[in-house]
């Protein structure tokens, strides 16, 4: 039906348009298929065989070198990164939940300002927190703990944005009405009704949440010491940086990468519609 | 104890509340608002304050170099000091030529693929938008060490390949080492970019293009002078965001740094900012946060004021 150009002229720019799109996949997908083989070879065929062909499977030897280093340092790190991003990001959707929701539904002075500033809380790169959030949980005590890295993860304006949006489109006015008139309460009104219709939208947010703390680096280097708190991706920068002193940590930093990598993409591309709803709102902004 | 009171709240408010819309007591209001307002006042707006205060005070001592070392009010003195910082104005310097390149090659990658995916051209749409989104998954971190290996004159295919034709390439090198770095945030974020801005062009109604389409209209036409300006406020918010994040540059270049002696521990404004800060001089620190943070507003709503500027009349 849309193909009125003629027929040449269409077959071409298909061929041309198939032929860009491929050069453009292989290069999104290259460096994890380098990875992927990388993490089969025992460390000896690394520099000695070609990168992108697989030599000798060698990947289950290479998972037990990589849990057992270090009384199975990596295994913490791993239940770190689990932690913080699944309890940060529940706690985190939770609260952007219920803030959103009470932007979208509840009419009260100084709401469309108190809007303005969490929004304007989106344009503030988390980075440029990390440093002033050191020296006032330094002045606490908090620095070098579990929470310094969890508390200001929980905080998500760009969910309370998303959240508001959500809300509004799928709670109607009506049901809270009935739900008032029956005498139910706003909190109770929120979890058996509101919540339950969000629920698609919440997981959104909390997939957004997720991968932001999950991926986060800055943070955690600047908060955490102790390694038996590190997150993976501070504790796989550590171990990189020592590949110059002990280069048998090399095939244990690029077997770490793929097992950090692995959980994320299989739970990205199992949710994947959850994503287009996110980044659709974040287009119509 | 709470559904008791909630209860007893909504059968005594219940009739009164009807007039003006619906509004619950002030006090559920709140209830609702301060599991997230507390720790945004306390991990966002209380740190942007506390840097502020700190960038305005100076550590002088009682008398000369031994004397006792006192923090004192010093007005703009911390700022004067940043912007006679070669090694700041260089990483700025540094960052700005990257973010003049890098962002709009990576825009206009993602536009182009987001414009294929939305024409009938192309076969096996959805594995093309996973394959660019994937890397979305991966931390830079991680992303960082994975091209690392792609640079590393030992390891790397794609070394041993060029060097098979006769080339000679050292991704490492002085000139080169700001573009691989350009490369590997390019490689993060352009799938993400594109599907912002194909969740837009999906959301046009088709019939916009119909007319189009019954004049013989070709499909580039349509994409370039239809699809792109309708789709224009998604490509600024890309391109906001981009600037934003480029600005912000830290844990690429850190990745790289640890393999290539080209990348200086000041290379970009945020790794001069934590150099700074953990020669415990906490003050500079503030200071170069604050310029980094206004700097990166100004550009983000300069860059946004600018392009509606051009499309409004």
């Amino acid at each position: 039906m849309s193909d009125r150009t003629a027929g040449h002229e269409s077959r071409l720019s298909q061929t041309a348009a198939m032929a860009l799109i491929f050069v453009l996949a292989v290069y999104f997908l290259l460096p994890i298929y380098f990875l992927i083989v990388a993490a089969t070879k025992p460390q000896g065929d690394l520099a000695s065989t070609f990168g992108l062909a697989f030599s000798h499977f060698n990947l289950f030897q290479n998972l037990g070198i990589l849990f057992g280093r270090s009384n199975g340092i990596f295994a913490v790190w791993a239940l770190n990164s689990v932690l913080y991003a699944v309890l940060g990001a529940a706690v985190g959707t939770l609260i952007s939940a219920l803030c959103g929701y009470a932007l979208a539904k509840f009419r009260f002075r100084g709401r469309e300002f108190l809007f303005s500033v969490i929004l304007g809380g989106v344009l503030v790169p988390t980075t440029a927190l990390a440093l002033p959030l050191f020296l006032l949980f330094s002045a606490t005590g908090l620095v070098n703990t579990y929470l310094a890295v969890f508390l200001p993860s929980i905080v998500s304006p760009f969910g309370v944005y998303l959240a508001r949006i959500f809300a509004a489109a799928a709670v109607p006015e009506e049901l809270l009405e009935s739900a008032r008139l029956d005498g139910a309460g706003e909190f109770r009104t929120f979890f058996s009704l509101a919540f339950r219709l969000m629920t698609p939208s919440l997981v959104t947010i909390f997939l957004f949440q997720f991968v932001g703390i999950w991926n986060n680096f800055f943070l955690p280097m600047v908060m955490l010491q102790k390694e038996s708190l590190f997150p993976i991706t501070l504790g796989l920068y550590e171990w990189n940086g020592q590949t110059a002193r002990v280069p048998l940590l090399q095939v244990s930093v690029i077997t770490g990468s793929l097992v950090s990598i692995v959980p994320v993409i299989v739970v990205f591309v199992v949710l994947q519609r959850f994503w287009r709803t996110g980044l659709a709102s974040g287009a119509l902004k | 104890m709470t559904d008791l009171a909630t209860r007893v709240v909504a059968a005594t408010t219940g009739r009164r509340r009807r007039p003006n819309g619906g509004a619950p007591r002030p006090g559920t209001i709140v209830a609702f608002l301060l599991p997230f307002l507390l720790p945004f006042v306390l991990f966002y707006l209380v740190p942007i304050g506390y840097a502020i205060g700190q960038s305005f005070l100076v550590v002088r001592r009682t008398s000369g170099q031994y004397g006792t070392p006192y923090t004192t009010f010093g007005g703009f003195e911390q700022y004067v000091r940043a912007f006679q910082n070669t090694e700041f104005l260089a990483s700025i310097g540094r960052i700005a030529l990257f973010g003049v390149v890098q962002v709009p090659v990576m825009l206009f990658v993602a536009l182009t693929m987001a414009l294929l995916l939305d024409t009938p051209l192309l076969k096996l749409k959805s594995f093309f938008r996973i394959a660019a989104f994937m890397p979305y998954a991966v931390p830079g971190v991680i992303a960082a060490i994975m091209w690392s290996f792609l640079y590393s004159p030992q390891l790397s295919p794609i070394v041993g390949l060029l060097k098979g034709i006769g080339l000679q390439p050292d991704f490492l090198g002085p000139g080169a080492v700001l573009w691989s770095t350009a490369n590997v945030s390019t490689w993060l974020w352009t799938g993400y970019n594109m599907l912002i801005m194909f969740s837009a062009l999906q959301s046009i109604p088709q019939e916009l293009y119909q007319a189009a389409k019954l004049d013989g209209a070709s499909n580039w036409a349509i994409a370039w002078r239809i699809k792109v300006p309708i789709i224009a406020p998604s490509i600024i918010l890309t391109t906001v965001f981009s600037i934003i994040g480029t600005l912000q540059l830290y844990a690429e270049p850190a990745v790289l740094r640890q393999i290539s002696s080209n990348i200086s521990s000041t290379f970009t404004p945020n790794m001069l900012a934590y150099a700074v800060a953990s020669g415990n001089n906490y003050q500079q620190a503030a200071a170069i946060s604050v310029v980094l943070a206004v700097l990166t507003f100004v550009s983000s709503f300069g860059f946004m004021r600018l392009t509606t500027k051009r499309t409004e009349p």
